[in-house]
C-alpha cells in the first residue's frame, strides 16, 4: 500500500474526533507521511462532519475531494448517502445502520430517503453495513458506536490488528479503555 | 522525537519552546486549542480573557513586563483588538509579542471570511504564515525572534485548514529564557502625540529593516521545478498548489508582510507563466501588479470559500476530475442544532410563541434563527443585540420597542455586552435584554468565563454577579427565569417587555454538556395518547422525530430534559420503564 485516503462521516457528536485521532496514530506507527484534517466548532454541534486521514509517502493537502477516498466509514445512514461521491469506484465504505434526522426532516419540509443501503450498493461494491449503535449498547457503551467501526475496518484492512491494538490503548481515555476494547472486537467479528 | 500534532497544539508548543510565560486569548474557532495547550504548561501563565482587546493588551503588558507573551484570536477577534495593535506597532515591545490570528476561509465556524493579511500592512506589524504543524512550531518561536530583534509585534497567521490539521512534528527543548529589565521610558511606551510622531517614523525605518530581512529570510523559498509555470503561494494554498501542479517552481512565501519584492523578481525572472495561489484576497497579486510584473490570479481563482487541489487544477490547469453523480438529489441538509437538553431551546419556544421581534448574538444560541424556532431576526458581531435593539426603538418608537428583545450570552454579554447595556440605560432607551447564563462560552467548546467560577488552569475563583452587574448600569428590572419553566418564562418576558424602562431577564440554568447536568434519561412517546398535533415538533429538538404519520423519541439522543412534557397537552411523553443502564457512561 502506498497511498491510502480515508474519510470519517457522521453527525457532530458521534465521536469522529476520537476515530480519526485513532486512525492517525496508526499510520504515524506505520511509518507514513500522514494527515488528518478535522472539523471543530459548529458543526459539532449535531451538523453535518466530515474528517479526512491521509497516508503516504508525502502529503500535502490534507483534503481528500470527489473521487478520491479508498476508505468511508459513515456513522451515519443519510451521511453515507450524503458522502459517496468521495468514494472512488473500488472504494469500501463502511456504514453505521443508524439514522439521525436532521432539522428539515423534523420539521417536516424534508423526507429521510428511503432504501439508501441498496441505492448505494447498486453503484459501489464493497459496502459492509451493520447496526454499530446496538453493538456498542451491547458492549456498555453507547458512545462506542465509533470503536465498534474501527473494529470492521481493522477486519476489512491488512493492517495488523496489534498496531490497531496500540493505537488504541494510547489514545482512548483509560477509564473507558475496556468498554473501547471489547467494542473494538465485536465490531472485529461483527461482519 | 516526532508526533502527530494539531496545528494549534505546535503553535502553542513553539511559544513554549521559545520561553514564553504569558499567554492570553478569548476563544473562537478556529484558534482556540492554541491556548486551552498553553494552559497546560505549568511554566505558562494562561488566561481566558473577557475578549480579544483585553487579551492582547494582557499580552502587551506581559511583554513590557519583559516575558515572551502570545495572544491568539480568531480572524474578527483582530477587529476587537486592533485598536491596541495599531499603537503597540509603534511602541515596539520588550520581551517577544507574537499575536496568532486564524482565519477561516470558507466560513466553518465564523460569520465573515476576511482576510487578515491587510492587517499586518495596515498596522505596519510583520506577519508570518505555516504551512503545516511543523511550521507552526517553528514560525513561532522564529516569530519571538523577529520580534525582539525588529522591537515590533508579530503576527502569524493560521487558517481553519493548518489550525485543525494534524501532521507529524519533531519537538525540541524549551529555551531558558530570561525574563527582560523593566525600562520605565514614556519616550517609547506613552504614545501622545510628540512621541507618537518620533515612534512613527522609527515604524517606517523597521519596515524597511524588515523588507531587507524577509529577501533574505530561510521563510521564504524558492523551490525550482519546470520552469514553465511558476506559482508564488503560502500557508494551505501552498499544499494545494503542490498536489494540483506537481513538478513546477515553487515560490513559498512564509513571511507575508513584507513582501520579499527581489525574491519575486528573481524567480519571475526565469519562469514562463506566473500564477499566484492565496486564498481570499489577492494580496499578494495586488502587489506583484504594483510592482509591474505580469500574472495570473483571481481572473481565475474564486475570491470566496476555500482553495482544494481540484479547484486549482480546474480553474488554472482546465483539468477536470471525473466523478460519480450524487445517487440521489436533494438529499436533505444538516445544519449544526441546539443540543437535546439545550437550556436556550425554551427560550426560543417562547420567543417564537410570542412572535416577538429578536436581535441576536453569537453563540450556540443562534441557532435558533433556523427553522422551526425562528425566533432571531438579526446576528452582526459578538454584543452587536443591545445596540441593535435600542437603534430600532430610536428609529421605530417605544410600541416597536415592546414586541422587542435583544438575546446575547453570558459569554458575549461580558465580551461586549456591557457596553451596549449601558448606552440603553443612558440614552433612555427601554429595551429588554435576555442574558442566557449558561455558565460557559459553550459554542466553542465550553471555556469558561467570568460567570464560570473557575479559570482556565481549573483554579475555583470569582463568579460575576450578573443581576448586581445589570443593577449598577442603572437598569432597575432584573429578573432571574428558568427557561425549563416554559409558562413563567412566558410570563416574565411578556411582563418586561411590557415595562417602559429597561431590563434584563437572565435567563439560567447550565449548558447540558456541562459535566455536573444530569437528566432523568429518555423519554418515550405513547402512540396510544399522542394525538399527532406535532406540537412538540415546534420545540426543534433533535431528539424528537418526525416520522411522517407518527412522532417518536430518538432514544440515543435524549436526555430527558422534560421540556416536551410541557408542551403536550396529551401527557404522551412517559419514563422509559427500564431505563438504559449505561446511558451518558
Ligand atoms: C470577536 C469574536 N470572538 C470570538 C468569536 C467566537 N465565538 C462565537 S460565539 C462565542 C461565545 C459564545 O458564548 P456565549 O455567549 O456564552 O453563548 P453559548 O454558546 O454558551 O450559548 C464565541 C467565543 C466570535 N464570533 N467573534
Amino acid at each position: 500500500m502506498d497511498k491510502l485516503n480515508i474519510m470519517i462521516v457522521g453527525v457532530g457528536g458521534q465521536g469522529t474526533l476520537l476515530a480519526s485521532r485513532i486512525l492517525g496514530t496508526i499510520a504515524f506507527k506505520m511509518n507514513y507521511d500522514v494527515k488528518v484534517s478535522e472539523v471543530h466548532g459548529m458543526s459539532q454541534r449535531g451538523g453535518s462532519v466530515v474528517t479526512y486521514i491521509k497516508y503516504g509517502t508525502k502529503i500535502y493537502s490534507p483534503l481528500i475531494e470527489k473521487g478520491e477516498a479508498d476508505i468511508i466509514l459513515a456513522f451515519e445512514k443519510l451521511e453515507a448517502l450524503r458522502w459517496t461521491e468521495y468514494l472512488n469506484n473500488d472504494g469500501m465504505m463502511i456504514i453505521n445502520e443508524q439514522e439521525i434526522a436532521p432539522m428539515p426532516i423534523i420539521t417536516g419540509t424534508a423526507k429521510y430517503p428511503s432504501d439508501i443501503i441498496n441505492i448505494i450498493k447498486q453503484k459501489y461494491k464493497n459496502i459492509f453495513t451493520l447496526d454499530a449503535l446496538k453493538i456498542a449498547k451491547q458492549c456498555g457503551n453507547l458512545k462506542a458506536v465509533n470503536i465498534v467501526l474501527l473494529g470492521v475496518m481493522a477486519a476489512k484492512t491488512a493492517i495488523a490488528k496489534q498496531i490497531w491494538d496500540e493505537a488504541i490503548r494510547e489514545t482512548v481515555p483509560a477509564k473507558v479503555l475496556n468498554v473501547n476494547i471489547e467494542a473494538f472486537n465485536a465490531g472485529y467479528q461483527a461482519i | 522525537m516526532k508526533r502527530l500534532m494539531l496545528g494549534n497544539e505546535a503553535a502553542a508548543r513553539g511559544a513554549y519552546e521559545a520561553g514564553a510565560t504569558v499567554a492570553a486569548a478569548y476563544p473562537g474557532t478556529p484558534s482556540t486549542e492554541i491556548t486551552e495547550y498553553m494552559a497546560k504548561y505549568d511554566e505558562v501563565y494562561a488566561e481566558w480573557s473577557p475578549n480579544e482587546k483585553v487579551a492582547l493588551e494582557v499580552a502587551i503588558g506581559g511583554s513590557l513586563g519583559g516575558a515572551r507573551s502570545i495572544c491568539s484570536m480568531k480572524h474578527v477577534g483582530l477587529n476587537v483588538a486592533a485598536d491596541p495593535l495599531f499603537t503597540v506597532s509603534y511602541t515596539g515591545v520588550n520581551g517577544g509579542l507574537v499575536l496568532i490570528v486564524a482565519d477561516d476561509p470558507g466560513m466553518h465556524s465564523s460569520q465573515n471570511e476576511q482576510d487578515s493579511r491587510h492587517y499586518a500592512r495596515a498596522a505596519k506589524v510583520p506577519m508570518l504564515e505555516p504551512s503545516d504543524s511543523q511550521e507552526c512550531l517553528d514560525y513561532v518561536k522564529q516569530a519571538f525572534e523577529i520580534s525582539e530583534s525588529f522591537d515590533c509585534p508579530v503576527i502569524v497567521r493560521l487558517s481553519t485548514r493548518i489550525a485543525h490539521s494534524q501532521s507529524a512534528v519533531e519537538t525540541g527543548e524549551r529555551a531558558d529564557y530570561k525574563i527582560k529589565d523593566y525600562n520605565k521610558d514614556f519616550t517609547k511606551y506613552v504614545m501622545m502625540p510628540a512621541m507618537a510622531r518620533r515612534r512613527h517614523i522609527e515604524v517606517e525605518k523597521r519596515m524597511l529593516a524588515l523588507q531587507d530581512y524577509s529577501e533574505k529570510s530561510n521563510l521564504n523559498s524558492i523551490e525550482w521545478g519546470n520552469k514553465k509555470i511558476g506559482v508564488i503561494t503560502s500557508g494551505i494554498a501552498y499544499q494545494y498548489a503542490k498536489d494540483a501542479f506537481g513538478d513546477v517552481s515553487y515560490l513559498k512565501i512564509g513571511m507575508v508582510y513584507p513582501i520579499p519584492e527581489k525574491l519575486i523578481a528573481e524567480f519571475t525572472s526565469e519562469v514562463e507563466t506566473l500564477y499566484v495561489v492565496e486564498e481570499l484576497e489577492p494580496f499578494f497579486e495586488d502587489y506583484i501588479k504594483k510592482i509591474g510584473i505580469k500574472v495570473i490570479g483571481k481572473e481565475v481563482l474564486p475570491l470566496t470559500g476555500e482553495l482544494s487541489a481540484q479547484l486549482i487544477k480546474e480553474k488554472i490547469l482546465g483539468v477536470k476530475q471525473e466523478v460519480n453523480e450524487q445517487l440521489v438529489e436533494n438529499i436533505p441538509v444538516r445544519p449544526p442544532v441546539m443540543c437535546p437538553g439545550c437550556p436556550h431551546r425554551g427560550m426560543h419556544y417562547v420567543l417564537n410563541k410570542l412572535k416577538l421581534n429578536v436581535t441576536g448574538d453569537i453563540g450556540c444560541y443562534t441557532l435558533g434563527a433556523l427553522p422551526p424556532t425562528e425566533s432571531m431576526d438579526t446576528c452582526i458581531c459578538m454584543g452587536a443585540s443591545i445596540g441593535t435593539a435600542h437603534g430600532m426603538e430610536k428609529a421605530r418608537g417605544s410600541e416597536f420597542a415592546q414586541k422587542t428583545v435583544a438575546v446575547i450570552g453570558d459569554s458575549t454579554f461580558i465580551h461586549s455586552g456591557i457596553t451596549g447595556l449601558i448606552d440603553v440605560v443612558y440614552n433612555k432607551g427601554n429595551s429588554t435584554v435576555l442574558i442566557l447564563d449558561n455558565s460557559i462560552t459553550a459554542m466553542t467548546g465550553h471555556q469558561p468565563n467570568p460567570t464560570t467560577g473557575y479559570t482556565i488552569k481549573g483554579e475555583v475563583t470569582k463568579q460575576i454577579d450578573l443581576v448586581k452587574l445589570a443593577n449598577a448600569t442603572g437598569v432597575e428590572r432584573v429578573r432571574v427565569a428558568d427557561p425549563f419553566d416554559i409558562k413563567e418564562f412566558e410570563r416574565i418576558v411578556k411582563e418586561e417587555i411590557a415595562a417602559a424602562e429597561p431590563s434584563v431577564i437572565i435567563s439560567k440554568s447550565p449548558c447540558a454538556l456541562s459535566k455536573d447536568v444530569k437528566f432523568e434519561g429518555a423519554l418515550k412517546i405513547n402512540q396510544e395518547k399522542c394525538k399527532r398535533c406535532k406540537r412538540c415538533l415546534a420545540l426543534g429538538c433533535p431528539a424528537i422525530v418526525n416520522k411522517g404519520d407518527f412522532v417518536e423519541i430518538d432514544e440515543a439522543l435524549c436526555v430527558g430534559c422534560m421540556l416536551c412534557t410541557q408542551v403536550c397537552s396529551f401527557q404522551a411523553f412517559e419514563d422509559i420503564a427500564e431505563k438504559a443502564g449505561a446511558k451518558n457512561g
